[in-house]
């Protein structure tokens, strides 16, 4: 290796990780740590401030990303790293918030955090790691679980149907809106680093394998063979309507830039509001005597 | 009530309230606003919440100024998100709180737990109502005083506060963010409908006669920092925040010193034992009650809040009658002050403890009588205050013990 | 003529076999040998054909292998087969 280190050769996501806790925790197969080259990739790409740029995770396997990113992380209660970021969002604009967890912790027990945040319209990015399962707890079906899958809480086949993430946060107000899969590296990490570039709640989609928890009770293989059914089934359409991308068993998988639009994120709608008032209450508040006594206090 | 704001003892240099968020006068406003306005005046700049009476007015009236002051207010979608936002807010530099009621305070136990765990200094205002469930929404109780302390799952250590005034619930207010930071934990404001929604005078004082208690700071470089690891005696961690290229690691599992998972026994042992053992040694400090003559007491009421006023009166009428009876006044619930009930229980005849629940912090207290004197407790179901005709009842059959 | 080569720390991979299957030049082989955990990691097996476009090290997901361009060898080397550009 010496020679290697002599002539600069070394991998440059390393400089961007905790490398003293790697190997990760991730199982052989698992697409987790695929997405994650895809993303240090787009931080390079951006010119990130590493020292800006803060990870909030909520709990599963995705939930870990962000301990293994050599940055500020917060590995928050389970469901709720949405909110989390929100405060750290709004109280030091200087901050670069990117949520980065699994699609049980986002979209189902945190799934009404999605929808108030993308229509908040916070400066937040999030990403979302779809691997269609509960899969640190061992299995459970979510709400992102494919309609009839086998899992260890559905062992007759699941009797409701998936939701289809890209529409419920376009509809909700998100300014961007992209699906990858582990497959599309490149692609995913041009979507990365364009979301990077942006204001306001920026959503990606990941579809990855989980072998473990998810295709192994469905008779999937293990995950190259998601992965090459990834490549497979997959068709690019930028600019989809997001109600015809919900992934159907068998049927192709729509990715792509589905929405990127423009809409005045939270504070910055909040100080055009204020107007003028803003800067001067900073320069100096108002010192007004409030009015007491008002109201009853009913519910 | 300045002592309050004087009795913090430690070697951090505290600095002086920020004078452009100081309401300074003499005023006429409720509880919450009152609580609202001690927030502001402690540094608070960002609060998260979800309306729930009988505390919305605090969150209301700092939407009003926070904008004032360079700050925000920002309504959630529930109390799940709200006890975690604030949460985002602190580690980001900022101070922060949240308020609600009953159902609201059920919601956010997991979160107490996360700020607790990751030791993050933040404030949680209580404004009790009757319960359980939606309970009496609009009339006071005092029932969630356990929940304060146990309410979240695992084994941590808190503060509650119980103001009993308008006055105190900005006082209290105060000093739960100076608490907070000084020990980096979670602290509840425990008021009740009335405390929260009765009006009286309330002084604001200057700004340089309030205290405050700044974020602890980092005393060593990025790469050196150890997020959990730079510990002084009070055995209360440096904080680093967010953006400052600490690279921090911040997770509600059991950590390490670094801050990173590190689930074993051992560890668990190590975190679990030091947050504990960090509340337990200021216990002479946290020791907060309004005591009156207890000198010769063979009689203690031992009250707060609400209830501590309808015992005032209890506690004139037994006088009046010749009765030895002492005020023992809770402005510090959590940690139970222990060590004084043990000392006065050796030289009482009884405790007499009047609380709007069906008696639970009469639990301690009797706990800490530990037989050598009664404990009568004077439960209630909420709803409205106590006679003080039933408390002198009580008062009488302590001092025949 | 090499034009690029990989990098693979053996004792990092899983064997799950997305390095092997998406090399464009199909220049890697999972080994029969075994790493410590008992797993076969990647080598190379037509160095000659590999170009370095690291598109090994954008897909694993245990920062296992990653691969480079010789910058003694060719200097300026537009790859003709860009990465990626297939999916």
């Amino acid at each position: 290796m010496s020679t290697l280190t002599e002539i600069g050769v070394h991998n440059p996501v390393e400089d961007f990780l905790r490398m003293e806790r790697i190997p990760s925790i991730w199982c052989p197969g698992c697409g987790i740590g695929t997405t994650v080259n895809s993303f240090v990739h787009a931080l390079i790409k951006t010119h990130t401030d590493m020292k800006k740029l803060v990870m909030v995770s909520g709990i599963g396997c995705s939930g870990r990303v962000g301990g293994y990113i050599g940055t500020d992380h917060f590995h928050t209660t389970h469901g709720r790293a949405i909110p989390f970021a929100t405060g750290l969002s709004l109280a030091n604009t200087e901050l670069n918030v990117v949520v980065y967890s699994g699609d049980g912790d986002l979209v189902s027990i945190g799934g009404n955090h999605l929808i108030h945040a993308a229509r908040r319209n916070v400066n937040l990015l999030v990403i979302c790691v779809n691997n269609m399962i509960y899969a640190m707890t061992g299995g459970q079906a979510a709400a992102t679980t494919p309609a009839a899958s086998m899992s260890s809480t559905t062992p007759y086949g699941a009797f409701e149907p998936d939701i289809n993430i890209p529409q419920l946060v376009d509809a909700a107000g998100a300014v961007y809106v992209a699906r990858w899969t582990a497959f599309h590296v490149k692609q995913l990490e041009t979507s990365m680093a364009e979301a990077l570039k942006k204001k306001g709640f920026r959503f990606i989609e990941v579809v990855t394998p989980c072998p473990t928890l998810y295709q192994r009770r469905n008779n999937m293989g293990d995950g190259l063979a998601a992965m090459k059914d990834y490549k497979d089934r997959s068709k690019i359409r930028n600019g989809a309507g997001t109600h015809e991308v919900a992934m159907l068993p068998g049927e192709q998988i729509i990715v792509g830039k589905f929405v990127d639009r423009e809409r005045q994120d939270y504070l910055t709608l909040m100080r055009s509001r204020l107007g003028a008032n803003f800067q001067e209450w900073v320069d100096a508040p108002p010192q007004v005597e409030h009015e007491e006594g008002e109201g009853c206090g009913e519910c | 009530m300045a002592t309050i704001a004087d009795s913090i003892k430690t070697h951090t240099k505290l600095e002086h309230a920020d004078q452009r968020a100081v309401l300074t006068g003499t005023h006429f406003m409720n509880g919450d606003a009152a609580a609202c306005e001690g927030a502001l005046a402690a540094g608070a700049r960002f609060a998260a919440g979800y309306p729930i009476t009988p505390s919305t007015e605090i969150v209301e009236r700092f939407a009003s100024r926070a904008p004032q002051v360079g700050g925000l207010f920002i309504q959630m979608e529930d109390e799940l998100a709200a006890s975690i936002t604030l949460q985002g807010m602190v580690w980001a530099g900022q101070k922060s709180f949240t308020s609600t009621s009953g159902p609201g305070f059920s919601l956010m136990m997991e979160h107490i737990g996360y700020a607790a765990m990751t030791e993050t200094p933040c404030v949680f205002f209580n404004v009790q109502r009757g319960g359980p469930s939606t309970g009496l929404p609009t009339l006071p109780a005092q029932g969630d005083m356990m929940q304060a302390r146990f309410g979240s799952h695992g084994d941590y250590s808190l503060i509650a506060l119980v103001p009993n005034s308008p006055q105190e619930c900005f006082w209290l207010a105060v000093k739960a963010f100076n608490l907070a930071e000084q020990f980096r934990v979670p602290v509840m404001v425990m008021m009740d409908e009335c405390v929260g929604h009765m009006t009286e005078k309330v002084v604001i004082p200057k700004a340089e006669e309030i205290e405050i208690f700044p974020r602890r700071a980092p005393s060593k470089p990025p790469g050196e920092f150890l997020a959990y690891g730079e510990i002084g005696e009070d055995l209360v961690p440096e904080m680093a925040s967010a953006g400052e290229g600490y690279k921090i690691y911040v997770t509600g599992m059991t950590h390490d010193k670094r801050g990173y998972p590190l689930g074993n026994a051992e560890a668990q042992r190590i975190l679990v034992g030091r947050q504990f053992e960090k509340l337990r040694r200021a216990e002479a400090e946290l020791t907060l009650i309004d005591e009156d003559h207890m000198d010769d007491a063979d009689v203690a009421v031992v009250s707060y809040g609400i209830t501590s006023r309808v015992a005032e009166r209890a506690i004139q009428l037994a006088r009046a009658k010749g009765i030895k009876v002492g005020r023992m006044r809770l402005q510090g619930v959590w940690p139970f002050p222990e060590k004084r009930f043990r000392e006065v229980a050796q030289r009482i005849k009884a405790f007499v403890a009047p609380e709007l629940n069906m008696g639970q912090v009469v639990l301690e207290v009797e706990r800490c009588a530990g037989g050598h004197c009664r404990t009568i407790a004077l439960p209630h179901a909420g709803g409205t205050v106590h006679r003080p005709l039933d408390i002198l009842a009580a008062i009488e059959k302590g001092a025949q013990a | 003529m090499n034009r690029g080569s990989v990098v693979v720390v053996t004792e990092r991979c899983k064997g799950c076999g997305f390095c092997v299957e998406f090399c464009p030049t199909h220049v890697l082989k999972l080994s029969s040998a075994f790493n410590a955990k008992g797993y076969h990691p990647p080598h190379l097996v037509d160095g000659d054909k590999c170009s370095g476009c690291n598109l090994c090290g954008m897909y694993c997901p245990d920062f296992a292998i990653f691969g480079y361009r010789e910058p003694q060898v060719r200097p300026v080397a537009p790859a003709p087969s860009q990465p990626g550009k297939e999916a």
